[in-house]
């Protein structure tokens, strides 16, 4: 026979899965307000290199670079990343989505994303690219 | 000091350029990224608890200051120039001319600031020693004109998790010229260390450099007994020689300069040599020089290294998959708790 007790837990761990899938349904596919996204930089590395986001959503990304050495963020397609790596634009901060980190710092760039599909993420800082210090960003409908 | 590292050694951290194109010990980075590649040569010796460390920074023209950044698993209580043929003695001993080469192929604190212990010229080199964490000395060498490559945060992060002392040397190229320095002219430096067991990182050498790039390195033992090491029988390392130094070899050693303290004999003499592709090269020489035959798997770097620093990241990847992993347990939990016992 089915314990008073276990079905108390049962019931309230059904409940609070549900409640936390719903959830994690909405944080998933984006909302209507204006998202922040926190990003670092160690080992020449991006953390997350893995972003998905909803289309029409306006993310602020929040960028700290751990290394002592000079990093950036240049979100866009391949074309631009292509185009940031034969650059010579020592600094960045201008263009939405685009900015330098010095050493230490932490910087930040807005970028509203119109269109579903892929963009890359990419330090362009020499050889950087080539080192894998490149990340994705999935636009979700 | 050496916290997790029982034994000890040097590593050659070759990471730095400043205005011209040069290099030191190991492969340098030039102005325009591209890779040096050399073949580098040390001595690690150990006599009595103390290392001796002997490797040679060689003149390469151009102007301004360039250099190098050194991992050292300990303060070296003396830093002098180095004796100018025991390289190369060293060589010829374990390499007789016409001789067919074989061709086999615990965590400092973080410290926000690199702090100077001692400086000193030798010739025309600028020698620092350094005492900090991977970013303070990373830190240090960007303020100190030192271009570092991408994989250098990682690199300095890994070796400063062991020791966190490290050693600049910049070699000044117009005071090089004014000596009258030749390219390709080395100036050894040697540090004496007092440590109990050798070490000599060699995953460094690999700093900067494309995984295909080839690494070529030799790394001389001279040891009171037989010593045993890590890694042994790895792709890349080859074990060339292993015998009592000869009673020349050791005259000869001996009579060079700041070579003093080499006992007259019964020390042993290993040589290794590295070739091994950038990417491959991921391990350190642990050397055991205790009689007990246990060289440290961490000192090889065959151990993972726990990182300490690794930060938080609030933001990663999507939001939702931690919840929809916490959720997915949770509903499971729920499923199993539900279910009427048989």
């Amino acid at each position: 026979m089915r314990s008073p007790f276990r079905a108390i837990v049962a019931r309230t761990a059904l409940v609070a899965g549900v409640l936390v899938l719903f959830g994690a349904a909405l944080a998933t596919s984006g909302s209507a307000a204006p998202r922040t996204i926190t990003v670092s930089m160690r080992h020449s590395r991006f953390a997350p290199e893995y972003v998905i986001v909803r289309r029409g959503a306006t993310v602020r990304f929040v960028i700290t670079n751990l290394d002592p050495i000079d990093h950036e963020f240049i979100l866009g397609d391949e074309a631009v990343q292509r185009r940031h790596e034969t650059g010579t634009d020592p600094v960045h901060g201008h263009v939405p989505g685009e900015v330098s980190v010095p050493p230490g710092e932490t910087a930040e760039t807005s970028y509203t994303f119109t269109r579903p599909g892929v963009l890359l993420i990419g330090c362009h800082a020499p050889r950087h690219y080539a080192y894998g210090m490149r990340g994705r960003l999935l636009i979700v409908y | 000091m050496f916290r997790h590292l029982r034994s000890f050694g040097l590593a050659m951290l070759v990471l730095a350029v400043g205005a011209s194109p040069a290099l030191a010990c190991a492969g340098l980075l030039g102005p325009n990224g591209a890779v040096t590649l050399v073949r580098t040569t040390t001595l690690a010796a150990h006599h009595n608890g103390v290392e001796h460390y002997i490797t040679a920074f060689s003149f390469q023209g151009g102007g301004g200051k360039f250099g190098s950044i050194i991992p050292l698993p300990g303060i070296p209580t003396k830093v002098e120039r180095g004796g100018d043929w025991t390289l190369q003695r060293l060589i010829r001993e374990t390499q007789p001319a016409f001789a067919a080469r074989a061709q086999v192929f615990p965590a400092s604190e973080a410290q926000d600031k690199a702090r100077v212990i001692l400086e000193t010229r030798i010739d025309a080199l600028d020698i620092t020693i350094l005492e900090g964490g991977g970013a303070a000395v990373g830190r240090w060498a960007r303020e100190h004109g030192f271009l570092l490559p991408p994989d250098a945060p990682e690199m300095l992060d890994f070796y400063a998790s062991r020791s966190p002392i490290f050693m600049a040397a910049r070699f000044d190229a117009d005071a090089a010229k004014k000596r009258g320095q030749q390219i390709g002219d080395g100036t050894p430096i040697h540090l004496t260390i007092p440590i109990k067991n050798p070490w000599v990182p060699l995953r460094i050498l690999a700093l900067g450099k494309k995984g295909s790039d080839v690494v070529r390195a030799d790394v001389y033992l001279l040891t009171d007994i037989r010593p045993a090491f890590l890694p042994a029988g790895r792709g890349g390392l080859a074990l060339q020689y292993s015998a009592p130094a000869s009673t020349e070899l050791m005259r000869d050693l001996r009579s060079d300069k700041s070579m003093g303290w080499m006992p007259v004999g019964g020390m042993w003499l290993t040589h290794l040599a590295i070739n091994s592709a950038a990417r491959d090269l991921r391990y350190d020489l642990a050397v055991d020089v205790s009689g007990r035959g246990r060289p440290s798997r961490e000192a090889a770097g065959l151990e993972p290294v726990r990182d300490p620093f690794l930060p938080e990241l609030p933001g990663s990847m999507p939001a939702g998959v931690p919840l929809i992993l916490m959720g997915a347990l949770l509903t499971g939990a729920a499923l199993v708790a539900g279910r009427r016992p048989a």
